[in-house]
């Protein structure tokens, strides 16, 4: 799993100039400071994670439950709570909080958000299927997949076959991601290349789990 | 203003002159061999300044020895150590790209005369 890991949001895309003159495509993400709520152990819950929230939430607008649960770790009450899944949780205590310093310039992070939804997609963009030819005589056939099966024999279709369906809208991790720049004084994390999903989604990074290699 | 902004801004050039199309510029150039550093001139008119905000460039075209030469620049890279701008060119549009399909005297820019 991973040493260490952040959450953050992300502000957008644009690009920076680096040292030999270089341009290279960031994208902004801003990770406010995280506090600890509750730091969960193998033994108590069989897993290793931090729970965490950044930011500031009105008393007022928390349901019972996340009112409750902020008061009895005595954190303050934040925008979101996130878990963050760690290899050990030995040195982190609840209240503690974890900045965006937490990672350097040039280190290789994976990211993980939920893309953006795409509604119902044909098979075209949802699996880059080539479709059919626009002319030679065809009819209202264009963006359609095509052949699903053989003939009476299996006489179904198999299992898997890929369709038109709902595209997006899911969890994806971009691995091996260099990070440009960790501003703490501004709470920003430049990283290189795109991230999943939209303006101010939720963005988990942590440590290249397969090494960035 | 964009939430990108505060990461632009310390990238952004604030020591260039104001670009137009039709300009006629000299663009000096940081060229790197081996470990050496030189400074290389272009110089020709902005036939289009395209895109805004930290990505923004501009097209400088020169003829040389009767071949067109193109170059595009990006407006606040590093690499270009000053932008001189020589004269300022009187012309009907953003994009110069008739030029291309012009030569000798008919691909002159007028100058723009200050009233």
């Amino acid at each position: 799993m991973a040493q260490k890991a952040i959450v953050g949001e992300k502000v957008g895309m644009t690009q920076v100039w680096t040292q030999d003159r270089r341009v290279v495509p960031v994208t902004v993400l801003r990770v406010e400071p995280l506090r600890i709520v509750q730091v969960k152990t193998k033994e108590s819950d069989g897993y290793n994670a931090l729970q965490v929230t950044y930011g500031q939430k009105d008393e007022k607008k928390l349901n019972k439950a996340a009112a409750g649960h902020f008061a009895k770790h005595g954190v303050a009450p934040g925008r979101r709570l996130v878990e963050l899944r760690l290899d050990s949780v030995d040195g982190f205590e609840v209240g503690q909080e974890i900045g965006v310093d937490k990672l350097a310039a040039g280190e290789i992070v994976d990211v993980t958000a939920v893309s953006r939804g795409k509604g119902f997609a044909g098979g075209m963009k949802r699996h880059n299927f080539r479709g059919q030819g626009a002319a030679h005589g065809n009819h209202k056939h264009h963006r359609a997949p095509g052949s699903i099966g053989q003939r009476s024999f299996p006489g179904r279709v198999f299992r898997g076959m890929r369709m038109a369906g709902h595209l997006g809208h899911e969890q994806v991790t971009i691995l091996n991601l260099e990070v440009v720049q960790a501003d703490s004084e501004r709470n920003l994390l430049l990283v290189k290349g795109a991230v999943p999903g939209p303006n101010g989604g939720v963005v988990i990074v942590r440590d290249a789990v397969k090494g960035g290699k | 203003m964009k939430a990108t902004d505060i990461v632009d801004q310390q990238h952004l050039r604030t020591d260039l002159p104001k670009l137009r199309p039709g300009d006629e510029v000299k663009v000096h150039v940081r060229i790197k061999e081996g470990d050496k550093e030189r400074v290389q001139v272009f110089q020709g008119d902005i036939i289009a300044i395209e895109g805004s905000g930290i990505s923004e460039s501009y097209t400088v075209r020169k003829n040389s020895y009767g071949v067109g030469v193109e170059r595009t620049f990006p407006m606040h890279t590093p690499s270009v150590e000053k932008v001189e701008v020589l004269r300022h060119g009187q012309v009907r549009r953003a994009k110069l790209g008739y030029l291309r399909d012009r030569a000798g005297k008919a691909a002159k820019i007028r100058e723009k005369r200050e009233v």
